[in-house]
Parts: C-alpha cells; sequence; structure tokens
C-alpha cells in the first residue's frame, strides 16, 4: 500500500494551483448547455467556454492524451496528472472543462475507430466546444433492448436515407451533429443489423421536439427522422458493426456517471448545512436520528472513494483483477448519490421541499434538482436492473434467462 | 502509487486461509460447536500459531514480525473466510496494539515478549469503555480490581486478562489469581468465546499511559474494529459464493434459479454491497499506521459499514439457498452468526458512527 504519487507529481500540483489561482473566479460570456456544468464564478477573467476549452488544451489539462494533430494536447495518458487536475480543480472551483456525449463518448471512439479524414474534421471542433453531438441511441421501443432499435437507414446511390424516431436525445437542440445507431440490414440477426452514423442536425427532415423530464427543464428530445439525407461516408466502422462500435463507448459512459469524489463533496455540503440550519433551535448536526444517517451514508461514500483508488491503482498497476469492481460502479455510484441528495431534503423536512425561486431555498436548490436528476440518471445509461443482470451475468456468470422465441 | 495487497500480504492470507481450510473443516467446526472434542481447538489454535500469528504486529526488538495492520487485516478476512475457531483479535491484534501504545518501556518489554513467545495469551476486554451494559462496572484503587465487566473476548483461553474501566485505563491481570471469577457467555457464534469476569480485589498492571490519555485503548479499539470489519469481509464473501454455486446448481421450473431474475439480482446487490469493503478495509488498516488524523473516522466507517452489508448479505445469501439455507445441513449458519455477533462487538454500528462522528466535530 503507497498512497503517495511520488515527488515528480509535487511540481506538477504546484503548476496545476498556480493556474487555477491566475483563472480564480473565471465567468462565460455563454450558458452551460447542460445541466451540473460547471457555471463559472464571479469576480474573475470573462470568456467564451471555448475560449477555455482551448487555453485547458495548451495547459496539457483537457484532451491531454489526444494528439496534437486533432486538436489535443498531444501528451502521454497519465492518470496520476488527471487525476491531482480533477482534484485541485474541485478545491479552487475552477471550471471544469465541458463533457458531453461528444466529448466523454464520440472522440474516444473516433480515436478508436474513425477513420483519418474522420478524426481530421470531427475531433478539434470538438474539442474546443464548437461542435457540440447529441446521442442517437434509444427509441420508444428500444430502450434496455436497445438492440432491437428501428430507425431504418437505406442506402441510396451515395446516401443514407434515414426513416424513424429517437428518444432520451440530451442536448439536441444545441447539436451540431449526432452519432446515431441505424438499422442498415434488416435481414441480418439484430445485433449484426446496425450501423453507427454521423448525422448533421441541420440536414433537411429533422425535427426535434423537447421532452420536458421531472425537474420541469428539457433536459431530453425526442428526434424525428423523415427522408434523412447524409453522405455514404458518414459511417464510424463498417456496415453492421454498430453494436461493436457502441458497445465500446458506453461502458465508458457507465463509468463516468457518478464519481465519488463528486458525492464526497456534496456530503460535505449536506455537513456544511447541517450545521448552519436549525430545527427548534437546535443545529441538525444535533439531532441524533439525522446524525446517524448522515455517518450511514458518509461511510458509503468513503467506501466507494476507497474503492474508486483501488481501480485506479489498477489501472496503473496492470494484472490485478477488478473486473467485477468495475461493473459494479454505475449501479452503486447512481443509487448513492440519489440516497444522498434525498437525505438533504429530509434533514431539512419542508424546507427541503422548495424548488424554483421560492424563498428560504437552500444552496440554490440542488438537493431537489439533482435528487430528481439522479433517478434519470439511475435509469439511463443501463438502468439498475440492467446494472444487475450485468453483474450476474457477465461478472458471476450466472446462467441468462431463457430466451422467447422471436424476441 | 499503489491501493491494494503486497504479493506477500496475499501470499500470508492464502497460506492462513489453506491452513484453516484443511484442518479446520466445517465438520471440525461443527464438533467444536457442539463441545463434544476441545483438543481439536488446542491443536488448530497450535497450528495457526505455527504461522507466525502471534507476533504479527509486535516490533522485532521484542520477538515479533513488526510487520503492518493490513497483515493482520488479510489475516482476519482469512479467518472469516473459514469460520476460523481460533483466538486472535484480541489476543495478538488488541491486546499487542494496547500494549504497544499504552505501556511503559518495562511493560512493553515484559508483555510484548511473552505474546511473541507465545508465554502468555491475553484475553481483552473493553466494554465498559465502548459501552458499559446494565449493572457492569469496574474499579480501580490501590492496585486492585473490584466489579465486573462483560464480553471479554478469547477469556477461557486466556492466561492473562487486558481489561478497561470506563476511563479507558487498561490493566493486565493474571487469570487464575485469587478473586477472579470467570463465567461463560454462550452467543450464536460457537467459533468463538467470551465471558463475563467479575473481579473481587484482583491485583492488576496499570498500562502506564493509559491513565495519561484514552489514545493508547483508543488506538487498539480501532485496530480491533477493522479486524472485525476484515473478518465480516472474508465471511460475507465466503457466503456469496456458495450462495452463487447454489444458484448456478439448484434446478427448479426446469432451469437453475440463477437464471431468476429474483435470485441473480439478489447475488448482484451482494456483490455491489460488498466489493468497495475490501478497498475501505484496506485503506482503513493502512491509515492506522500511516495516517493518524483519518485513522479513527475510516477504523469507525470500515467497522459500522461492512458490519451492515454483512448484515444484508448474510440474510440475502440464506435466503438464495432457500429452504436448505435454513438447516444444520449446509452449515450457512456458522457464517450468518459470526457475522452477527462482529456487527455488535466493540461497539454496534450506531455506537460506532457516533464516534466517527465526534471525530470530526
Amino acid at each position: 500500500m503507497d498512497l503517495e504519487y511520488g515527488p515528480e507529481y509535487q511540481d506538477f500540483t504546484k503548476k496545476v494551483q498556480s493556474f487555477c489561482k491566475k483563472y480564480k473566479g473565471l465567468s462565460f460570456k455563454d450558458r452551460a448547455n447542460t445541466p451540473l456544468v460547471s457555471s463559472g464564478g464571479s469576480g474573475g477573467p470573462e470568456m467564451h467556454r471555448s475560449e477555455w476549452q482551448k487555453i485547458l488544451i495548451e495547459n496539457g489539462y483537457f484532451a491531454r492524451s489526444v494528439p496534437k494533430e486533432y486538436g489535443g494536447y498531444g501528451g502521454e495518458a497519465d492518470i496520476i496528472k488527471s487525476r491531482i487536475i480533477a482534484a485541485e480543480f474541485s478545491k479552487s472551483k475552477t471550471p471544469t472543462p465541458m463533457g458531453g456525449q461528444g466529448i466523454d463518448m464520440l472522440v474516444p471512439t473516433l480515436l478508436e475507430m474513425g477513420t483519418e479524414e474522420q478524426k481530421q474534421a470531427y475531433i478539434k471542433p470538438t474539442l474546443h466546444g464548437e461542435m457540440i453531438w447529441c446521442q442517437g441511441y434509444s427509441e420508444p421501443n428500444a430502450g434496455s433492448d436497445l438492440a432491437s432499435l428501428q430507425t431504418k437507414g437505406e442506402l441510396v446511390g451515395d446516401e443514407w436515407v434515414i426513416n424513424g424516431q429517437k428518444i432520451w436525445t440530451s442536448t439536441a437542440q444545441y447539436s451540431q451533429m449526432c452519432f446515431c445507431l441505424v438499422r442498415t440490414e434488416p435481414d441480418a440477426p439484430k445485433h449484426a443489423g446496425i450501423s453507427y452514423l454521423l448525422i448533421p442536425m441541420d440536414t433537411p427532415g429533422i425535427e426535434i421536439r423537447p421532452l420536458v423530464d421531472m425537474t420541469l427543464k428539457p433536459g431530453f428530445n425526442e428526434v424525428f427522422f423523415t427522408d434523412v439525407k447524409i453522405p455514404e461516408g458518414n459511417i464510424i466502422g463498417k456496415r453492421g458493426e454498430g453494436w461493436a462500435v457502441a458497445n465500446a463507448t458506453l461502458g465508458h459512459e457507465r463509468g463516468s456517471l457518478a464519481p465519488p469524489d463528486a458525492t464526497m463533496n456534496r456530503v460535505n455540503m449536506l455537513i456544511h448545512l447541517m450545521k448552519k440550519e436549525t430545527l427548534d433551535g437546535k443545529p441538525l448536526i444535533e439531532h441524533p436520528i439525522y446524525r446517524d444517517r448522515l455517518m450511514q451514508i458518509q461511510g458509503k461514500v468513503l467506501a466507494q472513494q476507497s474503492h474508486a483508488l483501488r481501480l485506479l491503482s489498477a489501472k496503473l498497476n496492470p494484472g490485478t483483477d477488478v473486473k467485477i469492481g468495475k461493473m459494479i460502479q454505475k449501479l452503486t455510484g447512481t443509487e448513492l448519490r440519489h440516497e444522498l441528495e434525498g437525505l438533504a431534503i429530509d434533514v431539512m423536512g419542508e424546507i427541503g421541499t422548495l424548488y424554483e425561486d421560492s424563498p428560504h431555498l437552500k444552496n440554490d436548490g440542488t438537493w431537489q434538482f439533482i435528487y430528481m436528476y439522479f433517478l434519470g440518471l439511475i435509469i439511463g445509461g443501463g438502468t439498475s436492473q440492467i446494472q444487475k443482470n450485468i453483474i450476474a451475468e457477465r461478472g458471476l456468470g450466472m446462467p441468462k434467462e431463457p430466451k422467447i422465441q422471436g424476441a | 502509487m499503489y491501493f491494494g495487497l503486497s504479493e506477500e500480504q496475499s501470499f500470508f492470507k492464502d497460506n492462513v486461509k489453506k491452513y484453516l481450510e484443511d484442518n479446520a473443516s466445517l465438520d471440525q467446526i461443527r464438533k467444536i460447536a457442539s463441545n463434544d472434542e476441545t483438543s481439536i481447538g488446542k491443536e488448530i489454535h497450535q497450528g495457526f500459531l505455527n504461522l507466525g500469528v502471534n507476533g504479527l504486529l509486535i516490533p522485532e526488538e521484542f520477538g515479533g514480525l513488526g510487520l503492518d495492520l493490513l497483515f493482520a487485516a488479510v489475516v482476519s478476512e482469512s479467518l472469516g473466510a473459514c469460520v476460523g475457531p481460533v483466538p486472535y483479535i484480541a489476543p495478538y491484534v488488541m491486546a499487542p496494539t494496547a500494549i504497544m501504545a499504552g505501556g511503559s518501556p518495562t511493560q512493553k518489554e515484559n508483555y510484548l515478549t511473552k505474546i511473541a513467545s507465545n508465554e502468555i495469551l491475553v484475553g481483552v476486554g473493553f466494554s465498559e469503555f465502548i459501552g458499559s451494559r446494565n449493572d457492569a462496572g469496574l474499579t480501580f484503587a490501590d492496585g486492585v480490581l473490584k466489579g465486573r465487566t462483560m464480553f471479554v473476548m478469547d477469556a477461557q483461553v486466556a492466561t492473562h486478562f487486558l481489561l478497561a474501566d470506563k476511563l479507558g485505563q487498561m490493566f493486565m491481570l493474571d487469570a487464575k489469581a485469587p478473586g477472579v471469577e470467570i463465567i461463560n457467555l454462550t452467543t450464536v457464534d460457537k467459533t468463538r468465546q467470551y465471558a463475563e469476569i467479575i473481579c473481587k480485589d484482583v491485583p492488576a498492571d496499570l498500562l502506564e499511559l493509559s491513565s495519561l490519555s484514552t489514545d493508547p485503548i483508543s488506538r487498539s479499539i480501532d485496530a480491533g474494529r477493522i479486524m472485525l470489519a476484515a473478518d465480516t469481509l472474508g465471511a460475507s464473501q465466503a457466503m456469496i459464493d456458495q450462495a452463487v454455486d447454489y444458484a448456478k446448481e439448484r434446478k427448479q421450473f426446469g432451469r437453475a434459479i440463477g437464471s431468476f431474475q429474483a435470485v441473480k439480482h439478489m447475488c448482484a446487490e451482494m456483490v455491489a454491497d460488498l466489493e468497495p469493503c475490501y478497498a475501505l478495509v484496506w485503506h482503513a488498516a493502512h491509515c492506522h499506521d500511516s495516517s493518524p488524523d483519518e485513522a479513527k473516522l475510516m477504523a469507525c466507517h470500515a467497522k459500522a459499514h461492512v458490519s451492515e452489508m454483512g448484515k444484508g448479505i448474510a440474510k440475502k445469501a440464506t435466503e438464495v439457498h432457500g429452504g436448505m439455507g435454513f438447516t444444520d445441513l449446509l452449515g450457512l449458519h456458522y457464517w450468518f452468526k459470526r457475522i452477527g455477533v462482529n456487527r455488535q462487538m466493540l461497539g454496534s454500528p450506531e455506537l460506532v458512527r457516533e464516534e466517527a462522528m465526534q471525530s470530526q466535530l
């Protein structure tokens, strides 16, 4: 057991700290287009988000291992440096780089499986935040059973003609592009009939309808495709290989939904709140029942933080078996975050139900918002029940449910 | 940066497990539990000592191996996995830790050397400090101890006791001294022994530093709690493994019951609950040695959290086995009971979480 990063990282930490100091209080001229993205501070420099992306890349604090010719920093991947960057940014409240499905999912996919031409065309503007992507996977009748999707793509001449409907499409209204799973081989078995297509969102025939979720924000959309025509070359991998391409990135999404360090930050915020807020004149932290529930959650989060260290160590020291350890992350991380946000609401009681711009609202109403938002994340990206199937079947080798004929 | 067990720690852990699998099978444990053959327990204990367990934490200058608490934790995990029927946490982890932290140079020299050479075996009773029940209570004056304390660990096989009063002062006394009465306490877990001890003016040796602050006893309790967490970790994993194997084999409605989501989801939940406990226990053991600021918090959370996860797993793993899980035929209940007793010893989850809170206010 050795939890020190080593002396070579001390200089790096100092460098990051002075960078964060330089941009203290940074604010943005443009709004964030997804919730939970850093909204910036005040009293410091002001700039557009894309400028910030470029500064972060130049310094190696973002897109570190993406080659220079595609707009990245062009350095070696360094997990410890990434961790130091994340920790220092979080400590100093420096705005983190933009995330989103283009950056988190499409870029890694392109780097792994894209053609040279695709890498040249898409990676740089995506990293700079100038090209926003949405993900066209789920359909009204293809949720957990994603491979049964029915949106059709037909090659007519040198163009794909796409017809069908996608749902749960976050950020579609802001996106320039969509990476989309489309059934192009109707006669092939269900997993083998899908292709991974790249669709410009300004193509005629695309209609976007906002889907208001329980937080009352239009977090999602429905996207309708009617005779949408895109060039034949807008495909990653070969025809019928889309399922494998998509799976490479879904794994990536699942791990990153609820990092335990972020959850621990919220635990600390809750402790602060419980010291300040009173019930019958007594600080909430002095109420034994709330206090015990707080400690139960803190214990769970500590376990997940320690677990994340174990997974980090396994990345740095290949050969350690953490297969099941990785599989549980999406399930445990999203469930725990939801539980924590719910505890804060319970602790506040009636005050905890306040929302939007009500008087007496605490912490900008984030507890209620994230409580609901995380119920969405528990369901999205493979529901908790699907995660349990994966853990049991792929992790423990338990037998699958017998297949029903024709399904 | 490396987070995990070293090769030596993994090797030691496997060695202990192999020894127990070879020498303390379920049949043997059944015999010990029914008090049929008391010699079996002694033999298993002797073989266990041959692995060097008694001197594990004791510094080399006193004849021990001077290893870290993570080593001790992996031994505990293997003991839990095999419901090992041997004294361990009290005599070889808590007593040495208490003496190292609270003993004078003479006391260290005297007791640590004897523990390392197996001349003495120290049972530990700290209930008065952690949470005194009903009419228990120990008082120390003029060099003698008076009163009673409950749940002294491994008292029946001990040559000495290390007992605490409610101030956290620790006293070493001879188990055979006149005025010592040992009353057997039978818990549901027959793999380990607990007793109530009544002292009538028994001469006792106060660990010198333990009269100045509660740090020495606190350190020993932290170590003990991490050991109990590790024991529950090992026992819980053993229950999951048995449940998963059973669910793959057992057929109903023409298919393995493990193919039903109702069953496989229980297995997945158990794994998702337990997997992060490994890292928590290892991390707590590491902090105990290397990060004093976090040591208390981590030890408390390891004990409380693993107890909670273990309780759920003990229930679910039994349920996966259906009626067979409830019988004595499979013996699954030995693990169930071990986990149940670990949960209450050295502070139930609520008590321990309150300490976790106190440590950060």
